[in-house]
């Protein structure tokens, strides 16, 4: 064995068993039965993925897509403007970077349960909106939709930035200078020039943001408070309370070739080329 | 062109937006009182933290399967990454950003799906190893992403003339290549590090009953409710993360 072989062998390895043999057990198990203690038995069957099509979890499907669909609109809302402002930071780009860049690095877990911490009934805000007498209960800002996208917002707004600070960052000043001279306002340069030529720095952040909104846990768990059921917290649920393994296993696989044929689609594409 | 003043206005609401929460918990961790009115600077939930058994097996495993984890992980992803340099593995790169985007919850249940399954023939329970070997999986790609990104800019020429001098391939790695990488290996392994600690969605899967972590244990006492301590232990874990990662981007561009 070459040496460059030896150095790939444990990676190799570990890989495939651990990472790729694990997914082809689950993709095996989609086709199999719940046995009656919760195993998985023959026969072989496709019931698992059309159980998936039935209207209770068609629903979790769609609104599994409908949120990571929302979190992905309002991060590029959010983030774009951002990005044009650290893109022309001059000398303190990379200080606007980190301050992007720290809380995302801090614990997921403790930045969720900040939001927890903040939104609960005795919280921060339902406290202060009593002390002043704006409300005199507290309102249900927990355990609902907005406050799962508003948990995605905040855990993968750094995602959509990094890329899309990548791409203008890159964009000649000198197409923006013609276009001004031109005759054109800012805003028609933002809308005709800027936008159009970062656009694969649009398309790859949104992907970013839409592939682990969609297959989000966490999130939907502690601020959905289990109102709020994603994919992820189907599977989840499929493998431990309800142990029925063969439909978790359906619906994973859903959720995995669906990110997976993203991340495929979005590494073939022109803006991989350009910025991995 | 656009105001760059509004948009600086915009930009310090979203910096806001970022890390009020986190300030807002640390603040409060200080806070005496258990609801969030301002009761008076105290340092009790600290001293519960510290007094918690729960909290301190939980960290104790963290560390004990970070650390372990995080070795392994950055040898192994450290080799894959001098491996894929001169010519690329289709394979494993293929699977390592598949590794990363999979969702951890697909990760995780397949994982205890093989783990079950080869249960049958081995006499194995969850702990302490099924954590460090699932932990090991998802850090790889991590490692090797840090590793690689090192060596695009390193110049290939030096290990040629080291080559040409007499070195052999394995000599001129360890004497040549290695040294000159070494700060983005420690990042990396820095890196795997806070990865592995932080995670609660695989781990929860593959945990034995004498494996829980501290992530495991938070996740618990905010499900119960908000607990003053959670804030002081989270207070703690945002410090000690900030301050690794602040270390590994100095160790990755100096």
């Amino acid at each position: 064995m070459t040496l460059r072989r030896v150095f790939l062998f444990p990676a190799r390895a570990w890989m495939a068993v651990f990472f790729a043999a694990p997914l082809g057990i689950v993709c095996g198990y989609s086709f199999l039965t719940r046995g009656e203690y919760g195993g998985v038995e023959e026969p072989w069957t496709l019931e698992n993925f059309l159980r998936l099509a039935d209207p209770l979890y068609l629903a979790i499907l769609w609104r599994s897509v409908w949120i990571a669909a929302v979190a992905t609109a309002l991060c590029v809302a959010l983030g774009f403007p951002l990005a044009l402002f650290i893109a022309r930071g001059g000398k303190r780009k990379t200080l606007w970077l980190q301050l992007v860049l720290l809380p995302f690095w801090t614990s997921f877990l403790v930045r969720t349960y900040a939001w927890l911490f903040i939104l609960r009934d005795t919280g921060l805000v339902n406290t202060l909106l009593q002390a002043m007498h704006v409300t005199s209960a507290p309102l249900p800002l927990l355990y609902n939709e907005g406050a799962v996208l508003l948990g995605l917002v905040y855990n993968f707004l750094p995602f959509f930035v990094l890329p899309m600070y990548a791409t203008l960052e890159r964009l000649d000043p000198a197409l923006l200078e013609a276009s001004a001279d031109l005759g054109a306002r800012p805003m028609a340069t933002l809308r005709r020039v800027i936008v159009p030529l970062s656009m694969p720095g649009i398309v790859a952040g949104a992907m970013l943001v839409f592939i682990p909104s969609l297959g989000a846990y966490l999130t939907p768990d502690l601020l959905g408070g289990g109102k709020t059921v994603m994919l992820g917290n189907l599977v989840q649920n499929q493998f431990t309370t309800a142990r029925d393994w063969p439909f978790g296993s359906a619906a994973s696989l859903v959720l995995m070739l669906v990110s997976a044929w993203l991340l495929g689609t979005l590494m073939r594409s022109r803006v991989a080329k350009e910025l991995l | 062109m656009l105001k760059q003043r509004a948009l600086g206005v915009y930009a310090a609401c979203i910096f806001v937006f970022l890390h009020a929460p986190l300030v807002i918990l640390i603040f409060f961790s200080f806070n005496a009182g258990r609801f969030t009115v301002w009761e008076g600077f105290s340092t009790r939930w600290y001293e519960a933290a510290m007094n918690d058994q729960q909290l301190a097996d939980g960290l104790a495993n963290s560390l004990t399967i970070a650390l372990i984890a995080a070795a392994l992980s950055t040898v192994i992803g450290t080799a894959a990454a001098y491996g894929m340099w001169r010519r690329g593995a289709r394979w494993l790169s293929g699977m390592l950003y598949l590794s990363l985007v999979t969702p951890e919850i697909v990760t995780g249940v397949s994982l205890l799906a093989l783990y079950q399954w080869a249960f049958r023939f081995l006499h194995l329970q969850l702990g302490m190893h099924t954590v460090i070997v699932a932990h090991v999986a998802f850090s790889i790609a991590y490692v090797t992403i840090v590793v690689a990104a090192r060596l695009r800019n390193y110049d290939r020429t030096l290990e040629e003339a080291a080559m040409d001098l007499g070195a052999t391939e394995w000599r001129a790695f360890t004497r040549v290549t290695l040294p000159a990488i070494a700060p983005a290996v420690a990042a990396a392994g820095l890196l795997a590090l806070v990865v592995s600690f932080d995670d609660y969605v695989i781990t929860s899967l593959v945990a034995g009953v004498d494996s829980e972590t501290l992530p495991m244990v938070i996740y618990a006492m905010a499900r119960r409710g908000v607990s003053p301590v959670v804030n002081a232990v989270s207070a703690l874990i945002v410090v000690a993360f900030g301050a690794l990662i602040l270390l590994s981007q100095r160790l990755q561009d100096p």
